[in-house]
Parts: C-alpha cells; structure tokens; sequence
C-alpha cells in the first residue's frame, strides 16, 4: 500500500478527495433513508432539489460569469408549468416536469438575448426586476394559475418503467426521485463544463473581448449558459411543486433568489461540487436556525445570517468551500509527494531550494 | 375597437396622475440619484440602498417620536445619520472587498442589505407603523388638480435638493474632486485628490439622498422593513433608464418611472413592477447605456 501509494499516489492524490466523495456519497445517500425519521428525508429532499437549481446557477454565474438575482422566477416558471400539466391536463409526472424544465430554459434563452448586451450591474437589475415579475404575473393571471392561494393537491409522483408504474407515495420514496436527478444532473453539469461548451464560458467569463478573438460566439454560449441554467431551476421547480403537492407565489420571493445566490457564493463559484455542498449546507442551516429554542424570531436571524455569510465568504473565503477543499487537496497531495520526488517537482522547485 | 383607446384615454385624470407621477418620481429621482451617484464614484452599483433608507427612515421615526423633535430637525439629523451610516458602511466593508470581478460589489451590497433588512425587522419589527405627518393642512388646488401638502413638500425639497448638488458638483472645490474620480481614478489621484475619502463621501451622499426618499414615502405608504422594496427597485430602474453613469439622467428616469408607476397603478396596479421591469429590458436593449448615460466601450 505504502509503495504504491509513493508510486501512484502522485498521480491519484489531486482526485483522492474527488473519488472518494463519489464512493461515499452514494454511501451515505443510500444509508440516510434507513436511519432518518420522515421529516428529516422530506428536508433532505428539498436540499437536493434546491443543489440542482444551484448547480444550475453555477454553470450560469460561477463559470459564465453572467449574475442573475431573479433565478428564483425560472424556479416558479418550472413548478407552475408541472404542477399546471399534472392538475389541469392530467398530463404524467415525468411529462410534466420535462416539459417543464424546457419551458423554462425557452425562457432563459430568451432572457439570454436582452443579458448580451447587458454586463455586471445591468444585468443584475434587469434579473432582480425578472424575478420580481414572475409572482405578479401568476397572481395578474389568477384565473388559471390559482392567483395568490396558489394550487393545491398535486397528484402523487409517477414515473412509468415498462409494463409497471412507480409511484412516489412517501418521504422516502420522493428522497430517492431527488436524489436519482440530482446525480445524473451533477454529472451532466460535470460533463458540460469539461467540454468545449463549459471551456468558451469560462472564457466569457474572463474576457468577453479575448473570448470572441478566440473564435467563441457571445451569443450562441451565452444564451446557452442562460438556457442550460434556467433549465436546472425548471425541473427542480417541477420536482418542488410534486415534492409540496402546492405552491403559491409567496414561495418564490426574492429572497428564494438570494438564497440561490448565497448557495453557490458559499459553495464556491465555478465549481459543480460548491455548488452541491453550499445547497446542502444553507438548507439545513436554514432549518437548524428555526430550531434554535433560544431564537423566537427565526426570520430575521436568517436573513442576517445569510447576509453575513455572502459578505464573509467574499471577504474571506473568495473561492467558498470549493476552494478550501482545493487547498487542503493539495496539501495532501504535497505531502504525498515528499516521498517520491519527481523531475517536475525539481524543476518547480528550481536551483535555489534544493531537492529534498 | 377604436371608439374604445379614446374613451379610456379620456377617462384618464391626467393632470391629477402627472402631479401625483411627479411626486412620486421625484422620490425614485433622490434614490436613484444616489445609486448613480455612489456607481460614479466608486463604480460599484449599490443594493443596498433600499434599506439603508429603510433603515435611516425607522431613525427619523425614533427621533419623532421617542424624542418629540420637530420634523425639520429629525429630517437633517437623519440625513446626517445616513451620511455617517453610508461612509462607514464603504470604510468598514467595501474598501476590503476586491473589486477584480463585478460579482463581488453585487454580492457584498445584496448581503449588506439583508442584514440591515434583519436587523431593522428585530429591532422594530414587522408591524406596520404609521409615519407621523410633515406637514399638515388643506390641500393646493390648480384648477381641477389637487396638490396635497405633502407632495409639494416632496417637490420643494426635491427641488432644493437639486439645486445644492448642481452647485455644489459645479462650484465647490469637493464637488469637481468627486467629479474628477468619476472621470479617471488614476489621474484624480495624481493630482493628489484621496480616492478613499471620496469613495466615502459618495457613499454617505448617496446614502442620505435615499434617507431622503424613505423619510418622504413612509407619509404615503407605510413604515415597515420592507417599505423599500419596490421603491428601490423602482429607482434601480430609474437609474438604469436613465443612464447609469449620469446623475441627470437619474432624475429623468426617476420622473419618467413615477409618471408611468402613477399611470400603471390607475389602470393594472398589480403589474406595477413587471412593467418596471419590462421598460429596464427594452431601454437596455436599445440604448444599453440608458437615455443619458455613455455607452462605456471597453480597450482592450
């Protein structure tokens, strides 16, 4: 173990933490359902359904560099759009939410045409005003979307295999529909900003100048980057509404949009992995705060909370948990190295240090 | 279908709606005359001003009515909080914020809102509060239009307001420092002005510009953590129409927004932001430096 670990170990090392998050995390998504009472899998839930909309997000400001404050309006266009599909045309879950999904990415592509001309601040006024409109708009069309009651009693999710139908009836079962999304979307997101497509937006984000020299078309990546983001929010707005059984417009506030924001600030910006832990995190946060027995005013400690986790990460932690990560990672790949000295490190190292 | 635009156009009060516009715009004009002013000098947008208005309004409400000061005083000690407030705000939390990326400033200033935003709510509360009256009195009649006292207050102060920072940018030695920052940081600070204390100067004017707006729409609204909300979204708007880099172009926008907010609110009230937002996207998209401002290109 020791001799293949100074022999291997450099080349394993910088992926030790990556690969072993992949084999203990389904450890440990598997073992949750057995262990927790119902309430804490319903909350478990809604934290992955809240890291899809922040992987989404990421892809969006962490790596296309384009801000959005209004991500909490694709949130309530997907979950409006399923929940609408399930009660009104009897449509099926899984229908629903695809459908859902792409209508709001139809959006964002949209809303991706007026963001190329609009950069930084501009554009983060234009999606807060989006956001804002969203909740009117459902309560101005009350006649169909419920206005402010919202709609109520969902149909159970469902989800056909063949000859036979799942049906997502409990906590636990709604748990694994989550989670079983929320794996192939992270590892979508992971494939997208490897490739090609996630190499120009990271080059937008750098330069939009040195981005279009490069050959990158602004207008094709950037209403990509919207499209792709607003498609995460949609279907986890779908799954929230099914997740819920109910939603009505006060559930997509601006605050929701900040939320988001404060997930992938605190997770860390352009990575798929911050982004996961920051929505896990802020959402049991959220929850421990109301528990708190000291605290009869949970509202306001979160809302302070947050702010001061936006401010404190910027200040502090500029890279979020993502970057703490990175930092330890490399630490312990160093201290893997100081084994086995290799010819790259030596030149690293140059003349003056000295070879250990 | 065409007899119909007529009837409507003409059942419209409009000059009642135009003064109750002006007012209200003169209030959005003072808020986003303080965003631009704040984005000139130290070139970060602001999203904090909504509350630290709020913020500054529920200290005016103290001052009235815990310690009985008569309005004119607590409005100019309040201005005076605000202006503390806004340089101690840009000395304590953005000069150690990187500016390298634009996402910090946004980042910084939505948490620095939601934590005046907690703040207020734990220490005032929710409930919503009636803001004592600054004037009282029967109302101004021009014809078949009513001015209530207030919004002649509103536009009185406005109006002063104006006049002071015009002169004060165009004559006072600070004013063409401030100036200069806006116009080239590195040349200003050549010519030995201190971009640091302008920096807080433009916060704290900025600041006690939205003071302003908050203690002259709590009257007419309410009082209440989230009085701001709209208003400053409104003002955001403001500012973008009107081109975020020019503080006439502010007050046009601010104008432009309560014309149309007191149009809008007479016919679809419930769609007020939505068409706010709606007119941010189509100016952006055909000017994207707003009415006035300049389109900034960028050197490579």
């Amino acid at each position: 173990m020791g001799r293949w670990l100074r022999t291997r170990g450099r080349a394993v090392a910088p992926y030790g933490l990556g690969l072993g998050a992949v084999l203990v995390i389904p450890a440990v998504l598997g073992v949750i359902p057995g262990v927790a009472p119902g309430y804490v899998l319903y909350l478990v839930s809604l934290a992955l359904i809240y890291a899809v909309v922040a992987i989404g997000l990421g892809i969006l400001i962490g790596h296309t560099g384009q801000i959005s404050l209004g991500h909490a309006g694709f949130f309530a266009i997907g979950a409006y759009t399923s929940a609408l599909l399930t009660l009104r045309l009897g449509l099926p879950f899984v229908v629903a939410v695809l459908v859902a999904g792409s209508v709001s990415a139809a959006i964002g592509f949209l809303l991706g045409l007026p963001a190329l001309r609009l950069s930084g601040p501009y554009l983060a006024v234009a999606t807060l005003g989006f956001g804002l409109a969203i909740p009117q708009l459902v309560v101005w069309q009350g006649s169909w979307t419920g206005g402010s009651s919202g709609l109520h009693g969902l149909p159970l999710a469902s989800l056909p295999l063949g000859a036979f139908t799942i049906v997502f009836r409990t906590d636990q079962d709604y748990y694994y529909l989550a989670a079983a999304v929320l794996i192939v979307l992270t590892i979508f997101a992971r494939n997208v900003v490897t490739s090609h497509t996630g190499r120009a937006f990271v080059a937008i984000r750098d330069s939009e100048i040195a981005a279009r020299a490069m050959g990158v078309d602004l207008v094709r990546y950037k209403t990509t980057a919207f499209a792709l983001s607003a498609l995460y929010a949609g279907i986890a707005g779908g799954l929230y509404a099914h997740l819920l059984h109910g939603i009505s417009p006060e559930d997509f506030t601006v605050l929701l949009s900040v939320d988001f924001l404060t997930m992938i600030v605190l997770g860390g910006l352009g990575s798929v992995g911050g982004a996961l832990s920051g929505a896990l995190l802020l959402t049991f946060l959220q929850n421990a705060l109301t528990r708190l027995p000291v605290v009869h005013d949970f509202k306001n400690l979160y809302i302070v909370v947050l702010g001061a986790i936006l401010i404190l990460t910027i200040a502090f932690l500029p890279h979020g948990l993502a970057g703490v990560m990175r930092s330890v990672r490399q630490r312990w790949a160093a201290r893997v190295r100081d084994g086995a000295p290799r010819v790259d490190q030596i030149v690293e190292l140059g003349e003056g240090s000295g070879v250990r | 279908m065409l007899s119909v635009t007529p009837d409507i156009l003409t059942d419209l009060p409009w000059g009642q709606l135009l003064v109750n516009g002006l007012a209200l715009g003169s209030l959005y004009a003072l808020t986003a005359f303080g965003i631009v002013l704040i984005f000139k000098t130290t070139q970060v947008i602001t999203f904090a001003q909504g509350e630290t208005a709020m913020f500054s309004t529920f200290v005016a409400f103290t001052l009235l009515t815990a310690f009985q000061l008569p309005f004119a005083v607590a409005f100019v000690l309040t201005m005076l909080f605000a202006g503390l407030f806004g340089a101690l705000i840009e000395r304590v939390v953005l000069r150690r914020i990187s500016t390298t990326t634009v996402l910090n400033p946004v980042i910084v200033t939505v948490g620095l809102s939601l934590i005046l935003l907690g703040t207020a709510g734990w220490i005032w509360g929710y409930e919503i509060r009636t803001f004592p009256d600054p004037v009282v009195g029967p109302p101004f009649h021009l014809g078949t239009v009513v001015v209530s006292q207030l919004n002649a207050l509103i536009f009185l102060v406005t109006l002063v307001l104006m006049t002071v920072l015009f002169a004060f940018f165009r004559f006072s030695p600070t004013g063409i420092a401030m100036r200069a920052v806006a116009e080239n940081r590195v040349a200003a600070q050549l010519m030995g002005i201190s971009i640091g204390r302008m920096n807080a100067l433009g916060w704290g004017m900025g600041t006690a510009m939205g003071a302003v707006t908050g203690m002259l729409i709590a009257p007419i609204n309410y009082l209440d953590p989230g009085m701001m909300g709209d208003v400053a979204l409104k003002a955001f708007a403001a500012a973008v129409v009107g081109g975020l880099t020019s503080l006439p172009g502010a007050v046009l926008g601010g104008l432009l927004l309560g014309i149309i907010d007191s149009v809008a609110g007479f016919e679809v009230a419930e769609l007020r932001n939505t068409i706010a937002f709606a007119l941010i996207v189509l100016v952006l998209v055909v000017r994207p430096g707003g009415l006035l401002g300049r389109h900034e290109t960028k050197k490579v």
